[in-house]
């Protein structure tokens, strides 16, 4: 759907295979991914590697700034290695005020190394920025102003001649080199629809180049051209994010249906609830709670759109009902149905699955004392509010229904009220 | 990007990927507005031409369809925009073949996915040539009044409640096209409405950029006042930021950036557009605003507060006399489609097709009423799908195997015989499976293979008036008929045909009572007085048995055993078990590469 970093390993591993086949370099890295699953003696068939040569160990988990940590181990031996990994693996880290266990190692030899190298292409709308500089590593930013940058339109092909300022000043027997790979490295990163990718460091072994440290992110839409060239690869969620077995129940029913089905917790204590229609919408129902003061009410991050079936929303919103219905305190909640006025989306339609789940959870509703507020326009919008209207009065639920003559996000403010009021 | 106008009132589209609805609404929408001509030229489906057949209005029009870019804008040159409802995986491609076209000025992408490297390539010949792309993953967008692209602003309530048929002052660019029809709403509410709105899409690189268009609605007179709703993610927003320090926009500019909610959540996240994700701090909703606010642009405290600020900078403006009063217009009423008017009760209509066999329309196919599952579970025979299609209910299972026995009797009798030669001689005419399937059945009739209904007609007829096989059998040669089901050209008494041997076997073992077969035999007792070769045929074996079958089993009454005598239920069996074979010997020849026959001059007597 989107931009989607991938994992170190991943990079290399695309990096190593197909610089192969479309420069000719051969790099000479290997690495090994461990996880809880990993079985050293049959890693080590694999990859005979791991018991000739010294280790480099370090998480794989889409977070940098991991040699500042403590988190990289240098020159171990295999059974170190091992050591390192189980004293750290489930442990949680806090990154960037994100907190999460560490379940993914990469586990590479050991190259002790003078130079450091720092290359980054960045796919930017009318073209790619390229960025290198000889004084990369771990204090690359403070050195920021030694990176040399070119910008390739989309319309240009690439050249020699594009990478010949970033490494004009470089001596004269690895300039050659290195502008080739550098060259070598764009074109996997076209062809395999990079959006990013970035070496901190690379460095030349025996005159190679040799990336040490990479990372890189995928266009996923691009997935259906690229389905053997990426091969078996994983699209992380992002460090911190861990799902909840409700958020993981609704993210599997999100991949296997072409609709889009999201869910996040935000405050399981929170006391307004939302289930919004519409990518756009669904952003700015939260936001309004939140830029009216009440952000820290604000239970969860909803959003259904692509025209779901009946039976999808009923599995969706039986979740959404669980969660905003869980340990009721006493205290009121407020449920926001919400939406804009659709173009073509089947109101009435995707409604029914919505109110199936409401029938079906009345008595926790009211256990859990929740007025809810629906806001919705678009084809065939009469049947769909007049519906959720019928079912208040069956249900004996509190339920207000407005629509497109009403503003959006007037119910935000209705739901504020109602929980804030007293009794 | 092109500043100004992009669409008029003579505005022609061409629609990529055949959508009957989107097109239709579109056709509203100029009817509601009083265009002359229909906003859709032409059609592209690939592979397919002709034309579809729409509404304009009362009117049905016929809308060319082509089946390449190129075969449409050369047959209507005058259309310039170019609508792509192709999926994902293969709207870049027709984009790009559209931008080449000399005659397409604006692409607009409906599609959401399309890779980012392919809209890269998109913009960029876009912009060499001075074209516009909008989205992709967007619903369009629309001019009032004028233009409208696909789905965009939704239903025609919609369009007559927003006003959208007529221009007013405000030009309106958002990323999302949900969103841009509830800001139409809003807009109509609070303003004299919108002159033109557009969706770029929630793309990281949209084709264009809410900037380009906020400069574009800078250049167009009739727009007073631009509203733009931008999103958290990507650095549009200071692309107009710095349009308007830089003085470039003269018309007062009202936004707001939507994801001020992203802080809220722990860790980076992706909300539905593709380019809605949390990055770093310049790319939050909060930073955009504060930006906009800077710049000089009227943003308000939060979306909720985004409606008054329309409304005051729109009064502001009336205030000025900067706003010239919109001449308000009727819109004409847009007949309701049947299948809308239908379904909401108001009208019926008579159904020109009635089945009562098997129904699709469920979640798997029924056979009277029977399910393709249990069908399948429960192990039928294709001699109980027969029953079932044919005779509307399970009869039981040695009915069944009856039905599968005379089929398999039949089902081929040797190249020679009429049927199988014609499907033969079509066959080695290099003709097709159908053809020469058909051109074998064809023979089938009352020389060849069709005497079965007839066998069972008259011995039902006789056996039921109780007229003995003597009187009978002379009653039908006083008439002139050959009593069907009797007499074999090469089967005699001492040399019987094994197959109704077969068929009597069974029917004695199985079937509760065997009267019309008895009946049958009486007859040809009676007729093998007369000559060797008058035995019961297969046609006549199957004919009376079938009787047998329908009484004896219970599961018929009288009338409806007439009903299916009189329809010809019988020579069904016939032409279903000969299709087996027929389709055999096509396959037979062809596998063979039989050549082109043609008979000899030898086998003919030329005579006068």
């Amino acid at each position: 759907m989107a931009r989607k970093k991938i994992r170190e390993y991943d990079s290399k591993r695309l990096l190593k295979e197909h610089l192969k086949r479309l420069a000719g370099i051969e790099l000479q890295i290997c690495s090994a991914q461990v996880t809880e699953a990993t079985d050293f003696t049959e890693l080590t068939d694999k990859e005979s590697w791991l018991s000739s040569s010294k280790l480099v160990v370090k998480p794989d988990m889409l977070f940098g700034k991991r040699g500042k940590s403590g988190l990289v181990a240098l020159n171990l031996d295999l059974a170190a290695v091992a050591q390192f990994v189980k004293g750290r693996l489930g442990v949680e880290v806090e990154m960037g005020g994100c907190k999460a266990p560490i379940t993914t190692f990469i586990v590479e030899p050991f190259v002790p190394h003078e130079q450091e190298y720092y290359l980054s292409i960045v796919s930017d709308r009318l073209g790619c920025t390229l960025s290198f500089s000889e004084c990369g590593g771990i204090e690359i930013e403070e050195n920021w102003d030694k990176v040399k940058t070119v910008f390739l339109p989309t319309e240009k092909s690439m050249t020699y001649e594009v990478c010949a300022p970033l490494i004009a000043t470089l001596p004269l027997e690895v300039r050659g080199k290195i502008g080739n790979f550098i060259k070598g490295v764009f074109d996997v990163f076209q062809d395999l629809d990079f959006s990013f990718l970035e070496m901190n460091p690379f460095t030349l072994v025996n005159g190679e180049p040799y990336p040490l440290d990479m990372r890189g992110e995928l266009d996923d839409t691009a997935a259906f051209k690229n389905f053997k060239k990426w091969g078996s690869l994983e699209f992380p969620l992002p460090f911190g994010r861990v799902l909840s077995p409700t958020e993981s129940f609704i993210h599997s029913l999100d991949e296997k249906t072409s609709a889009s089905l999201k869910f996040t917790v935000l405050n399981s204590k929170g006391r307004i609830w939302t289930m919004v229609a519409g990518g756009g919408a669904s952003v700015i129902y939260a936001d309004t709670v939140g830029d009216l003061g009440y952000a820290s009410e604000l239970g969860n991050y909803a959003e259904y759109s692509g025209a779901p079936k009946e039976d999808e929303v009923l599995q969706y919103a039986r979740v959404v009902l669980d969660c905003a219905t869980a340990d009721p305190d006493g205290r009121k909640r407020a449920l926001l149905i919400g939406g804009g006025i659709a173009n073509f989306t089947d109101v009435a339609a995707t409604f029914n699955g919505i109110i199936r789940a409401l029938r079906e959870k009345e008595s926790k509703l009211k256990a859990a004392r929740m007025h809810i507020y629906v806001r919705r326009g678009g084809p065939n919008y009469q049947t769909g509010l007049a519906k959720m209207r019928a079912l208040g009065d069956e249900l004996g639920v509190p339920l207000e229904v407005y629509g497109p003559e009403a503003t959006m996000t007037g119910i935000c403010k209705s739901a504020i009220d109602c929980i804030m009021s007293a009794a | 990007m092109a500043t100004g106008q992009i669409f008029s009132r003579n505005t022609q589209a061409l629609f990529y990927n055949y959508k009957q609805l989107p097109i239709q609404r579109m056709l509203d929408f100029d009817f509601l507005c009083g265009r002359e001509t229909p906003s859709v030229a032409g059609i592209i489906n690939p592979g397919s031409e002709g034309f579809q057949k729409l509404f304009f209005g009362q009117e049905e029009i016929a809308i060319p369809v082509h089946s390449s870019i190129e075969a449409a804008c050369s047959a209507h040159p005058t259309a310039d925009v170019f609508i792509n409802f192709a999926s994902f995986r293969s709207a870049a491609a027709s984009s790009m073949a559209a931008l080449k076209q000399p005659t397409i000025r604006v692409v607009a992408i409906i599609a959401e996915g399309v890779p980012e490297s392919d809209t890269k390539l998109l913009i960029a010949y876009a912009r060499t040539n001075n074209k516009v792309v909008l989205g992709p993953a967007t619903v369009g967008g629309i001019q009032a009044g004028a233009f409208k692209i696909g789905d965009t602003a939704g239903t025609i309530d919609n369009i007559i409640h927003c006003k959208l048929y007529r221009p007013g002052s405000v030009g309106f660019v958002s990323k999302s096209g949900g969103m841009s029809n509830e800001l139409y709403n809003t807009i109509a509410r609070v303003t004299d409405g919108i002159y033109e709105g557009i969706a770029i899409g929630g793309d990281v690189f949209p084709g264009s950029t809410l900037s380009d268009h906020v400069i574009r609605f800078n250049n167009i007179p009739q727009v007073k006042m631009i509203v733009v709703l931008g999103e958290l993610g990507g650095r549009d927003e200071y692309s107009l930021v710095e349009a308007l320090k830089e003085v470039k926009i003269h018309k007062p500019v009202v936004a707001w950036v939507s994801g001020t909610c992203a802080r809220l959540f722990k860790s980076e996240v992706q909300f539905g557009h593709a380019g809605a994700k949390s990055g770093g701090e310049l790319e939050s909703a909060q930073a955009k605003n504060q930006a906009l606010l800077e710049a000089g642009a009227v943003v308000p405290t939060s979306y909720e507060a985004f409606e008054t600020a329309i409304k005051e900078t729109f009064e502001k403006l009336v205030e000025e006399g900067k706003i010239t009063p919109v001449s308000e217009v009727e819109p004409p009423e847009i007949p309701e489609d049947l299948s809308f008017a239908i379904k909401s009760g108001k009208v019926r209509a008579p159904t020109h097709i009635i089945s009562t066999i098997s129904d699709d329309r469920g979640d798997e196919p029924c056979y009277a009423g029977v399910p393709m599952s249990t069908i399948i579970e429960r192990g039928f025979s294709v001699g109980d799908v027969i029953s079932l299609l044919w005779f509307k209910r399970s009869l039981p299972r040695y009915c069944t195997q009856f039905i599968e026995i005379c089929i398999m009797l039949c089902a081929d009798h040797g190249p020679c015989v009429s049927g199988a030669h014609n499907t033969i001689v079509t066959a080695r005419a290099g003709k097709d499976l159908v053809s020469s399937l058909v051109s074998g059945l064809l023979t089938i009739g009352p020389r060849f293979g069709g005497a079965i209904d007839d066998a069972a007609r008259y011995f039902k007829d006789a056996h039921d008036r109780g007229l003995t096989p003597y009187e009978f059998v002379e009653g039908m040669k006083k008439q002139g008929i050959r009593v069907p089901g009797i007499g074999h050209r090469i089967k005699s008494r001492d040399n019987r045909d094994k197959r109704v041997q077969l068929l009597q076997q069974y029917a004695h073992n199985h079937f509760p009572s065997v009267k019309y077969m008895d009946y049958a035999v009486q007859v040809e007792n009676y007729t093998l007085s007369k000559a060797n070769n008058l035995v019961l045929n297969v046609d006549g074996a199957i004919g009376s048995l079938f009787l047998d079958l329908l009484s004896g089993s219970g599961m018929f009454t009288k009338q409806e055993i007439d009903e299916i005598v009189e329809i010809g239920y019988l020579n069904g069996l016939f032409v279903l078990a000969r299709s087996i074979g027929l389709i055999g010997h096509t396959f037979d020849q062809k596998r063979l590469k039989q050549p082109l026959y043609r008979h000899p001059w030898e086998d003919v007597l030329y005579t006068k």
